[in-house]
């Protein structure tokens, strides 16, 4: 047990590394929440690795970026552009809404 | 009304879980309602503060405050509970013992109920922050405040009467086990919230997530159903898990499991107290 915090320590010292890394390769489609609806309601991004997107509200209310089949789930409060990393997805179909107005919905498609 | 109160039984349902298995932790230890009381009041109180400035917050850090924010407040509720766990593992047998010649609440000198305070204000902060952020989307939008007030009411006395439901069904196991049960949970509950605070600081993309998904377990059982979401707070069920996650879920029950053992070999004299 009295080796484990220095392993630990290495260890998430070097995945956050590897988190900068990743993160310098992500490319950055852009999502943008409109009263009741995304604008675009699809959108297209790679497979196989990990994705930044960026969430803009502009409905003027709180939303809630989430995934339904994928994990994402974020809080986007009004007027704020925020990132959020997802992935990385197999191929394949998508979807996401909006919890805070359900009717809000997208799809997105990883190829 | 029914979205009002749908959001509010589901949150107030995973914080009314987490205080549950405190409530019944602390069993037999004067002064616990006063503490866990001061921790819900505590929690709904920066709640609202935090929900005024959700804008400021995720905008922080480059748009990652809140990400950083809610897994900062993850992690500190699982170092208070695995304090508390590793704590029991020493204390635990006498204060049963103690309980038990006394047949009433022993003094509260013994247990530091603190750090079930400050458990219970960050589960309540974390589901309450986002409980006042929706309502005030809806009420903005233009709802009725009847109506909402109505929901929101219903959907706390459901949520509560869950967690109630928990308390209840936890006292009826003996006092000679009930310590061991409730170390266990909370052993699976601190590694439960230390997997959703991997997750927001994968997303956040400050960790890698080390596979996106290992399993789907969705068409199993669905996160988001109540059975979905009691197991995700109880066990830290979660449908779609992460590598990172599994890591995070994994390194909390050895580091409690061991830390507790660990405490226990250094002073033989309490040795076998409640496990984990």
């Amino acid at each position: 047990m009295r080796a484990l915090p220095p392993f630990l320590f290495a260890g998430f010292l070097s995945l956050t590394l590897l988190a900068a890394s990743a993160a310098a390769q992500a490319a950055s489609p852009k999502i943008v929440i409109k009263t009741d609806a995304f604008q675009p309601k699809a959108l297209t991004v790679a497979a196989g690795t990990r994705v930044k997107i960026t969430v803009a509200n502009q409905s003027g209310l709180p939303a809630e970026f989430e995934g339904k089949d994928f994990s994402v789930e974020k809080v986007i409060p009004a007027g704020t552009t925020l990132p959020v990393y997802i992935g990385p997805l197999e191929a394949g179909t998508y979807h996401f809404f909006n919890e805070f107005s359900p009717s809000a919905t997208g799809t997105l498609t990883a190829k | 009304m029914l979205a009002t109160a749908i959001i509010f039984f589901r949150e107030v349902l995973e914080a009314a879980l987490v205080v549950s298995i405190v409530m019944a932790a602390a069993k037999g230890v004067h002064g616990r309602g006063r503490y866990v009381s001061a921790g819900i009041a505590l929690g709904v109180l920066g709640s609202i503060v935090v929900a005024a400035f959700a804008g400021t917050i995720a905008s922080a850090m480059a748009g990652r405050g809140q990400e950083f924010f809610n897994a900062g407040i993850l992690l500190i509720a699982v170092a208070m509970l695995a304090w508390h766990n590793i704590w029991m593992s020493q204390h635990g047998k006498e204060l049963a013992a103690q309980m038990k010649a006394a047949g009433h609440d022993v003094a509260s000198g013994r247990k530091p109920l603190y750090m079930l305070l400050v458990v219970v204000m960050m589960a309540v902060l974390r589901e309450g922050s986002e409980v006042a952020l929706f309502t005030y989307g809806i009420f903005a939008s233009g709802a009725q405040a009847t109506p909402m007030a109505i929901g929101g009411v219903g959907g706390l006395a459901l949520g509560v009467l869950v967690g109630c439901l928990l308390y209840f069904g936890l006292l009826r196991i003996p006092l000679s086990q009930l310590f061991r049960v409730t170390g266990w949970m909370i052993m699976l509950l601190a590694a439960g919230l230390s997997a959703q605070a991997a997750g927001l600081l994968s997303q956040a993309g400050v960790l890698p997530s080390l596979g996106g998904t290992l399993w789907d377990t969705a068409w199993l059982l669905d996160q988001r159903s109540i059975i979905g979401r009691v197991l995700h707070v109880l066990i830290g069920y979660t449908q779609r898990p992460s590598g990172i996650q599994l890591l995070f879920y994994a390194l909390t029950i050895v580091g409690i499991y061991s830390g507790s053992r660990w405490v226990n070999r250094a002073r033989p004299v309490a040795r076998g107290g409640a496990t984990a």
